[in-house]
């Protein structure tokens, strides 16, 4: 593709495409660090990534704002305007990821108290299909490839069989011995987080489709997705 | 949807220089298309082709077919003079009869076609004036000569002329163009409110007007038609590279 005529606009857009990397690379560190917190049990390091979230809902802020000139000033079209609209979408998606990693550090402070969570268990597991999936959003993102969007899409399903899981083993496991209820809640919280990440994830998977080709395949299921978006 | 136009490998120029190369197009009818590209790649000569005003040029040539409602307009027993009743255009540049009134500009058409009967002018001076949206801006001066008007009042009797001999089509070359952001909008709600009754082809330079006035869209580019789809589609996501480096200006 040429180069804009504009540079000013091209400039414009290029800040655009670098705040949603910086926002993404900051969220994706975070939920990281609130899934290590948990595992770990570091206190100070929830403390830490707590204290972020509002560098990431200030990037919210700045990005739409951003937007909203170029869509003011230039008014996009094509692919232009798909990365526009992409960022507006995506950033909302980005700062409750965020909200949801700070959620999982409140819960890792409160579940320091308790005995450990085994490697084997499926929280670790989920998380590190999350993290999987938020890491391959932002490179679809970045190579603008629709191909890796949509197998991040397929992932979300593992997320939802292993939540379930988790959500019947908490719940025999609170049923058969009332002294483990309250870890339980905990435990049965950060496994809906962290299906809510890929909720997330597939999210902006679904967008970087949008953006690179012009297929908006929301609500669809992948074998009845539509060619074109408009029309 | 059965076609207004349907264009048949339109080759047209000007003794050796071609312009159009071979194109082929079905205009909806009762909306707006709008033909956009580049200067020089055939926009007007495009719709100059749709009413015969191209041969108007003693270098001018044409081949290839236009039917409107299945009609070839290039039919040997075609009366051209015909052909431009039923298809008006608009310039860019308003054109009224300086010396003529308001109500004598917009009768301008039907006097020189011999239809102009005292009994209904003035029902048809209204009736034009108000289809143009400028009937209550000078339904008191409709005797004053056009140069009291603004430049997009001008525009909009210029309209009115033409909606008084009652076209099926009116042709659009850069309507508002010369006219401020406020005259602009008022033509473009014009252009909105026109076209449940007519076919409507407009030349815009203004890729954004053209986004927010016309239902379909046809990009030109050295002659050739690159793609012609809803503007919705056109202007969010074009199918061929060189629309899409076009309307987000990354050409040339």
């Amino acid at each position: 593709m040429p180069r804009h005529t504009d540079r000013e606009y091209a400039a414009h857009l290029q800040q655009i495409r670098e705040m949603l990397l910086e926002m993404a690379g900051r969220v994706e560190k975070m939920i990281a660090d609130s899934v290590r917190a948990l595992v770990e049990q570091d206190v100070d390091l929830a403390k830490r990534t707590i204290a972020c979230d509002k560098l990431v809902n200030q990037s919210e802020l700045d990005t739409d704002e951003l937007c909203t000139v170029v869509l003011a000033k230039w008014q996009p079209m094509g692919r232009d305007l798909r990365l526009v609209t992409f960022a507006l979408k995506t950033v909302t998606d980005l700062e409750r990821m965020g909200d949801l990693a700070v959620n999982i550090c409140e819960r890792a402070i409160d579940l320091s108290s308790y005995p450990q969570l085994a490697p084997g268990e499926d929280i670790p597991k989920m998380s590190a299909i999350a993290q999987a999936m938020v890491r391959d959003a932002i490179d679809a993102f970045i190579h603008r490839d629709s191909d890796s969007a949509r197998r991040i899409i397929g992932q979300d399903d593992e997320l939802d069989i292993l939540y379930t899981k988790v959500f019947r083993d908490v719940l025999d496991a609170m049923a058969g011995d009332k002294t483990r209820v309250a870890r339980g809640i905990h435990v049965q919280s950060v496994a809906k987080w962290l299906e809510r990440l890929g909720d997330h994830a597939t999210n902006i998977a679904e967008q970087v489709i949008y953006m690179v080709e012009g297929t908006d395949i929301r609500h669809t299921s992948q074998a009845e997705e539509p060619k074109a978006a408009v029309g | 949807m059965t076609p207004k136009f349907q264009i048949q490998n339109l080759m047209a120029g000007f003794r050796e220089r071609q312009i159009l190369a071979g194109i082929s197009l079905e205009i909806p009818p009762r909306g707006v298309t709008s033909i956009i590209g580049p200067s020089g790649c055939g926009k007007t000569t495009l719709i100059r082709c749709l009413n015969r005003m191209h041969e108007m040029d003693p270098e001018a040539y044409r081949t290839g077919t236009v039917l409107l409602d299945g009609q070839n307009l290039y039919h040997e027993d075609a009366d051209p003079v015909l052909v431009r009743r039923r298809i008006g255009m608009v310039f860019q540049t308003p054109n009224p009869f300086p010396n003529m009134s308001i109500r004598e500009n917009v009768l301008a058409g039907l006097r020189f076609r011999g239809r102009a009967r005292t009994a209904t002018n003035n029902n048809v001076v209204e009736d034009a004036l108000r289809q143009a949206g400028l009937w209550n801006e000078v339904r008191d001066v409709l005797d004053g000569r056009s140069k009291i008007l603004s430049e997009g009042q001008r525009q909009r009797l210029c309209i009115a002329r033409l909606l008084a001999v009652q076209p099926e089509v009116l042709l659009m070359d850069e309507p508002a163009a010369s006219l401020d952001p406020v005259a602009t909008a008022r033509i473009e709600d014009l252009i909105h409110n026109l076209k449940s009754d007519y076919t409507i082809v407009m030349v815009t330079h203004d890729m954004k007007q053209a986004a927010r006035v016309s239902d379909h869209t046809a990009f030109f580019l050295n002659g050739e038609l690159i793609e012609f789809d809803t503007s919705n589609r056109l202007f969010t996501s074009p199918r061929d590279p060189r629309t899409e480096a076009y309307i987000t200006g990354r050409f040339g």
